[in-house]
């Protein structure tokens, strides 16, 4: 996408301060829709998931004051405790699994070889299927009667991936890559494109290998896309939520049962949106915390720039 | 002479992975569409690749029959209406903070960027709680109203981001014309931004189409069903009939496949709407 008016200096811009030209900027009230909304639908359950975690509420009746009642037995419950650690193996898994992989692959795809026009088409296939989709798709095809494992007759693939509750999360996992690698590729596609090929050349005038120049020159100027992507992981981990319902509610047992899902299960199921409400404000104020800490390791510049990555 | 980029010299480890990885991303995606094909008493006994023996729509005509339609009138309706407003409400408010030199519009700004860091499912409680004391429990409104307010502020961005680019004397210079703010706003500042407007509108569009959460908690009667719930009901309710439950899944992706093949630039962008460099 190119701006048809001016390009952007990379670095970040700075306004030019002058006299206000003719007459009075426009009036205040053009931001009273987009406040009202975002202030009541979004400001307003932010600052309601706090008063909520300290309340008793069924989801039907009556409120009452709780105190920390629910925050003591949220956070003393083993429920609740494996959830949590199940989502901190869930967010750092994910990130080891795709981070490689889209890395990878989004240089290999920034690269020019004939075919990596038709290759990108279908890689991002997968992109075009809501997680829900590709939950129920997968639940078909992991199927230990019918699935894939009938195609290739290999007996390890006819394992009940979903029902067993040591192999579920792995497998939750990869079916999440698979959703998410296409994305993530795309963002480092674009950022290894823009790495300029004079130093590329200059490196092979010193007679740089292909892995030195991976290691030494594209891994260092991704740096920055490598911070965002992950970012993006991480928060993404964290409030996954629909490909992990529809796949296994939570299942075998608690097995697959992450915090989102805790959440869900404590307010929509257990009828305590007390309870709910408190790993709301968990996650509310970690994915703060991660996007602060982005804003703090890339500099604010990064939270300013949008779509000179992909194209 | 070895030249790198533009290869001379094939590079077979990235050719090979790139090889493995079409074929992860794309046999699931073959998978689905056979399976959708074939009769329910092939897909017990056929190879799950192999290309139907007795094609049939069945599956199709099974999904279309268990009121597929109504599903997808309130996807469309819910989406449309949703995209529509965040369109209208952020393109305002981004003209507001880049034509306005105020503290005020500054701070709207900052606040704005704030909504951007909060996951919209961690609030998913209180949310629920207000849409039941307006009593717009199980109407589309309870989707469209939220959903609106979560996509404001990324929508917000990106238009505000694209809008400072447009030269300051297009503006003085209609202002001199006599032109007020309303009209500038729509007759220079939206045919500017059309781009950044199609990116935002894909975005937000992709987001809500997909939705589960929302319709999942705020609606309860097949009447009001979107898409993605419906499938995880087809789930349950076909549960022996695999071909209808991956019908039902090609279905709600079609129109983003349709849209994809018309137009993948604009579809990249929009999917990558919102991440920085």
């Amino acid at each position: 996408m190119t701006n048809p008016i001016a390009r952007r200096p990379a670095a970040g811009r700075v306004r030019k301060s002058g006299g206000r030209g003719v007459g009075a900027g426009p009036s205040a009230w053009y931001a009273a829709p987009a406040l009202v909304f975002f202030g009541f639908f979004a400001l307003v359950p932010l600052i309601g998931v706090f008063v909520l975690s300290f309340m008793n509420w069924d989801g039907l009746g009556e409120l009452s004051l709780a105190g920390a009642g629910n925050w003591t037995r949220m956070l003393g419950n083993a429920t609740t405790q494996h959830a949590i650690v199940l989502t901190l193996i869930m967010t750092v898994m994910c990130w080891v699994i795709q981070t490689p992989i889209s890395l990878l692959l989004g240089v290999f795809m920034a690269g020019q070889q004939r075919y990596r026009a038709v290759l990108a088409v279908l890689y991002f296939l997968p992109l075009l299927f809501s997680a829900t989709a590709v939950g129920i798709a997968f639940t078909a095809l992991l199927d230990p009667n019918f699935g894939m494992s009938r195609a290739f007759g290999l007996d390890f693939l006819s394992r009940d991936f979903l029902g067993n509750p040591s192999l579920a999360l792995p497998t939750i996992m990869v079916v999440i890559a698979w959703c998410f690698v296409p994305f993530h590729s795309l963002l480092y596609q674009g950022a290894a494109r823009q790495i300029p090929a004079s130093i590329y050349e200059a490196a092979m005038i010193d007679g740089a290998s292909r892995v030195q120049n991976f290691f030494y020159i594209t891994l260092p100027q991704l740096r920055n896309t490598i911070i965002t992507s992950s970012t993006l992981m991480i928060t993404g981990s964290l409030t996954y939520f629909d490909l992990i319902f529809v796949m296994t509610a939570g299942g075998p047992g608690n097995a697959t049962r992450v915090l989102p899902l805790d959440m869900y299960l404590t307010g929509f199921r257990s009828y305590n949106m007390g309870g709910a409400s408190v790993i709301g404000v968990i996650l509310v104020v970690v994915g703060l915390l991660i996007a602060w800490l982005l804003n703090h390791v890339s500099g604010s510049s990064k939270m300013e720039s949008d779509m000179e990555g992909a194209l | 002479m070895r030249l790198f980029r533009g290869g001379v010299r094939p590079n077979l480890i990235g050719g090979l992975f790139g090889w493995i990885w079409l074929a992860i991303a794309v046999v699931p995606i073959y998978y689905i569409i056979v399976t959708s094909l074939r009769t329910q008493a092939d897909y017990y006994v056929e190879n799950p690749l192999s290309v139907p023996t007795n094609p049939t729509l069945d599956a199709y005509i099974q999904v279309f029959a268990n009121d597929f339609w109504t599903y997808f009138l309130n996807s469309v309706i819910v989406t449309v209406a949703t995209v529509a407003a965040i369109l209208v409400v952020s393109f305002m408010a981004a003209y507001v903070i880049v034509r306005s030199r105020t503290a005020f519009s500054n701070r709207i700004f900052s606040l704005f960027l704030l909504g951007i860091a909060i996951p919209i499912q961690a609030t998913i409680v209180p949310v629920y709680y207000l849409i039941v004391q307006l009593g717009l429990y199980d109407t589309l409104w309870a989707l469209i109203l939220p959903s609106v307010a979560f996509a404001i502020p990324i929508s917000v961005l990106i238009l505000t981001n694209f809008l400072r680019d447009v030269p300051r004397e297009l503006f003085e210079s209609m202002k001199v014309d006599g032109a007020t703010d309303w009209q500038m706003l729509w007759r220079l500042a939206a045919p500017m931004c059309r781009p950044a407007l199609v990116t935002v509108a894909i975005y937000d569009a992709l987001n809500v189409w997909n939705g589960f959460l929302f319709p999942l908690v705020l609606t309860q009667s097949a009447d009001k069903r979107v898409l993605p719930l419906s499938l995880w009901n087809f789930q349950g309710a076909f549960s022996s009939n695999t071909p209808a439950i991956l019908a039902a899944v090609v279905l709600s992706a079609l129109p983003l496949i349709v849209a994809y093949a018309f137009g993948r630039r604009q579809m990249v962008a929009g999917l990558t709407a919102g991440v920085g460099k």
